[in-house]
């Protein structure tokens, strides 16, 4: 009895624990400030973020990755080598990074005035000035080719984007964000141009500061950095993501010793009414790290792989529900069936009373370890601004956990993933499956 | 005037890494285990990590990867807990846990809310010394751990290009061998091997307990005290030096294997800090590395990738914590149009410029900047900090060479590069492979349920 109640109170005390303030506030030319005050070490994270991910490429795959890279290569008056000789002088570290959502700009440096100045006032060239000399594209160009093709020797990349395509068909969402060989080699530099034009701007963007800046120097470093970006547009929300008609499979044959499988859905997006129920069912049926179904049940039980895991990626349509795991190529069957029972299982009984109270007692014991360093709580804040999620999102996560009821998860599964309509993938050699 | 600029900004930088440093505790239990706690008070977390003296590099041939996949069992169950049990109780409470294996070490780790670091302790403690190790489970762990070298190496072509050169590079040293293991040791073991390589390296005295968080020193001293005190030491019979006999002329491979690219590996025999006759020459070694892979404005990446565009990607890499001389490496991936030896003669060329130009003072400010930066950055991260630690303390060299780091690598000189380029950068310690593509024919077949909703 003791030790129940000290259980009980093991699994509320974090609630006491407020995560890091976040404060907002705008640009005088329309920009979300996102700020976190973090004063314990001599440092800032600064990320300016814009909705110009992969999803805005239209049918120019691979567009909005090489724009991103690109940007370092020259701005202003300096060349690459002179961009990363400014930035590594004073130790900073920068780089450019893009997702299917959104494409940043993130920035660490140390805070001592002359340091930081001038990592900040490079990264605002960067920003505002990049030049997309002929030359850089075309190395950067190529060094992407190169990559591409380099993927292909991949078969766990090749089961990447050969589910994508599945589950997305045509949507924004279905290609990878570095494109396609026949698609970036047909990209100019005055595309890049273009797409920078139409998306680099002040109504798109977004800044995350996160660090030993006070509010005031936080919102100077804002407007200084976004000063010269023109007002712009924030574009048009890219269209809903529609369910498959029906179950397909495909396999892909490829000379490798395992065969990668990756089965599942679109899922949810970042503001879904199910998220919680989604996230938290997720957690017990393969999300769990070494404690999950899927783990227990194909690689604890059975030996059959290395790593099975299942995934919620919610983004800002519904990002993919996937379940995954790579084994020897003659047991791809056994793992298939191990794989798509247990999610059969899942979605009939729902999780056990017991799953639940485990599963809400390491996602709030654990919640702490969420925002424990900078890096983390600025991907947070970039979050949170990015989708529009509610301030206090943080704040708030332990009680909408335990909030949960064994039914609420099990509703929320039967009505989001349908079996029926899964999209599986296999990349591997010489694997028999047999028609379902 | 440049120079006066530079030297300026170096003092800022060294001012706040002294106020970034905190102090690290050090005590010791009867049984031999050493126990290491620094504290880091920006969230109310602990990381706490468990490291033996044991790695691939102990192994004898036959039983190589056998420190792994002990690894692998210590998840297992003990004479107290069930198969599993140990992470359902860690995640019950809110616990992130995991564990690695490298050549000089094996390591175990948790990272829980403040409160709960006693789970921790309780859990670390049993399975130090009460392991149940079971034939049926390793039956199937062993199915696991094929998998896993399936999917990090036999199916990357790179990372198999990388085991073949790391087994030609060596001659002697047990560095030769892949801490996974070879497919036929993995495929071998029995029940016995591994409860006897338990036996031999698994007590308090072969062990280092690291902790980082929102603690208290002299509570997790007592704490430590409660859980590991009564836990028995074992004699532990230092293992043999195994000392790399010098290369004799250059060696070189082809790996065929099937790939879209080529790729090229290389590497130079070097010592380490704790093998190196003169300790500045592990840091003038560091220091190198830094001059040609030290981020975008390095010499690799501004000369072969920008510069003369021979390269689509490219690195170097030296690690100066190891327990046995070490191999400083070069790598990468050659443009459309060039091959791995044209790659190669222009890393050599590189090499060639550190033993015969001075660096000049800027450059040399710039790596030396990054290393003071980073010291900063990586406080970030308890888990990394308790890595260092735990990492420094298990090769030998003491926790210590922690915080004399940055300062040794600040007086590291242009005049010390040029020496250690010439001294250990030459044609006879020198192994090369180049990876061959092989075709790979890919065919899609698909099927769709038509009408199954």
């Amino acid at each position: 009895m003791r030790i129940f109640l000290l259980l009980v109170l093991m699994a509320i005390s974090p609630l006491n624990w407020a995560a890091a303030k976040i404060e907002t506030w705008q640009t005088p030319k329309g920009s979300r400030v996102f700020y976190i005050y973090a004063q314990d070490l001599p440092m800032a994270d600064i990320r300016i973020t814009f909705d110009a991910g992969s999803a805005r490429d239209g049918a120019q795959h691979g567009l909005a990755a090489l724009t991103s890279g690109l940007l370092d290569t020259g701005a202003g008056k300096w060349s690459a080598d002179e961009l990363a000789q400014r930035f590594e002088s004073v130790g900073a570290n920068f780089g450019t990074s893009v997702s299917r959502d959104t494409a940043s700009l993130s920035l660490r440096t140390l805070t001592d005035p002359p340091l930081f100045d001038k990592a900040v006032e490079t990264m605002k060239t960067i920003l505002t000035q990049p030049v997309f000399n002929q030359a850089d594209f075309d190395r950067e160009k190529n060094r992407t080719l190169a990559a591409l093709k380099h993927r292909e020797s991949s078969p766990s990349a090749l089961a990447d984007l050969t589910f994508n395509k599945v589950v997305y068909g045509d949507h924004p969402y279905a290609h990878s964000s570095a494109g396609e060989i026949e698609t970036v080699t047909a990209l100019t530099a005055d595309d890049l141009k273009k797409f920078y034009k139409q998306y680099y701007v002040s109504a798109n963007a977004l800044v995350v500061i996160v660090g030993d800046l006070t509010k005031k120097q936080a919102a100077k470093t804002a407007e200084d950095l976004l000063a010269e970006l023109p007002a712009g547009q924030k574009p048009a929300d890219i269209p809903e993501v529609s369910l498959p008609a029906n179950a397909k499979l495909q396999h892909i044959e490829f000379p490798s010793t395992q065969t990668h499988v990756l089965s599942g859905i679109p899922g949810m997006h970042r503001k879904d009414e199910d998220y919680f129920a989604l996230y938290v069912g997720n957690h017990i049926l393969g999300g769990g790290g070494l404690v999950s179904r899927l783990f227990e049940e194909v690689r604890e039980k059975r030996g059959l792989a290395y790593s099975a895991s299942s995934s919620f990626a919610p983004m800002f349509r519904k990002g993919a529900f996937s379940m995954g795991l790579q084994t020897r190529n003659d047991q791809t069957q056994q793992a298939l069936d191990v794989m798509t029972q247990t999610l059969a299982d899942f979605i009939e009984t729902g999780p056990t009373e017991a799953e639940l109270e485990a599963a809400k007692k390491n996602l709030t014991g654990g919640f702490v370890m969420r925002f424990d360093t900078n890096s983390k709580l600025a991907g947070y804040a970039e979050m949170i601004g990015f989708y529009g999620l509610p301030l206090d999102y943080l704040d708030t996560f332990p009680e909408k956990v335990l909030a949960l009821t064994v039914n609420d998860i099990k509703d929320a599964f039967k009505r989001r993933v349908d079996p029926k309509l899964l999209q599986t993938v296999t990349v591997g050699e010489a694997v028999k499956l047999r028609e379902k | 005037m440049k120079y006066v600029k530079i030297l300026g900004l170096m003092l800022v930088i060294g001012a706040s890494s002294v106020n970034a440093e905190t102090k690290v505790h050090e005590h010791q239990l009867k049984n031999g285990l050493k126990i290491l706690v620094k504290e880091d008070h920006r969230s109310p977390v602990v990381v706490s990590q468990v490291w033996y003296k044991v790695g691939s590099s102990y192994e004898p041939n036959g039983i190589t990867g056998i420190s792994h996949m002990l690894e692998h069992m210590m998840f297992k169950g003990t004479d107290k807990l069930q198969p599993g049990e140990f992470s359902r109780i860690i995640a019950a409470n809110g616990g992130n846990e995991n564990a690695f294996t490298g050549r000089d070490y094996t390591a175990y780790f948790q990272t829980m809310e403040k409160s709960r670091l006693p789970v921790s302790f309780e859990l670390e403690a049993d399975r130090m010394r009460n392991l149940n190790l079971l034939d049926e489970e390793l039956k199937k762990e062993l199915q696991v751990v094929y998998e896993e070298r399936r999917m990090r190496t036999d199916d990357n072509p790179r990372a198999k290009t990388q085991e073949h050169f790391t087994a030609m590079a060596y001659s002697n040293s047990p560095y030769k061998n892949p801490i996974i293991g070879w497919p036929s040791d993995i495929e071998n073991y029995t029940i016995e091997d591994l409860k006897a390589w338990y036996q031999r390296w698994y007590a308090p005295n072969n062990a280092t307990l690291v902790v980082v968080g929102d603690v208290e020193p002299k509570a997790v001293f007592s704490l430590a005290e409660k859980y590991f005190g009564e836990l028995k030491p074992s004699e532990i019979v230092a293992i043999k030096p195994q000392q790399e006999v010098p290369q004799l002329g250059i060696r070189r491979m082809v790996v065929k294997v099937p790939a879209k690219l080529p790729y090229l590996v290389m590497g130079y025999k070097v010592p380490v800090l704790k093998t190196s006759e003169h300790e500045w020459e592990a840091y003038a070694l560091e220091v190198m590395a830094g001059i040609l892979d030290g981020g975008s404005s390095a010499r690799l990446e501004t000369n072969l990738v920008r510069g003369k565009q021979l390269a689509v990607s490219v690195g170097a890499g030296y690690g100066l914590a190891s327990r046995l001389d070490e191999l400083f490496m070069l790598e990468g991936t050659p443009v459309q149009g060039k091959t791995a030896n044209d790659l190669e003669v222009a890393l050599k060329e590189e090499i060639e410029k550190l033993k015969y130009e001075l660096v000049k003072q800027d450059e040399l400010q710039r790596i030396k900047a990054q290393v003071l930066a980073n010291a900063i950055y990586e406080r970030d991260s308890m888990f990394y900090q308790g890595m260092q630690m735990g990492m420094l303390e298990t090769v030998g060299l003491g926790w210590q060479k922690e915080k004399e780091y940055v300062k040794k690598v600040s007086e590291v000189t242009a005049e010390q590069v040029r020496e250690v380029a010439q001294k250990y950068f030459k044609d006879d310690s020198l192994s090369v492979a180049y990876l061959d593509p092989q075709p790979i024919a890919e065919q899609k077949t698909e099927k769709t349920n038509e009408g199954a909703n």
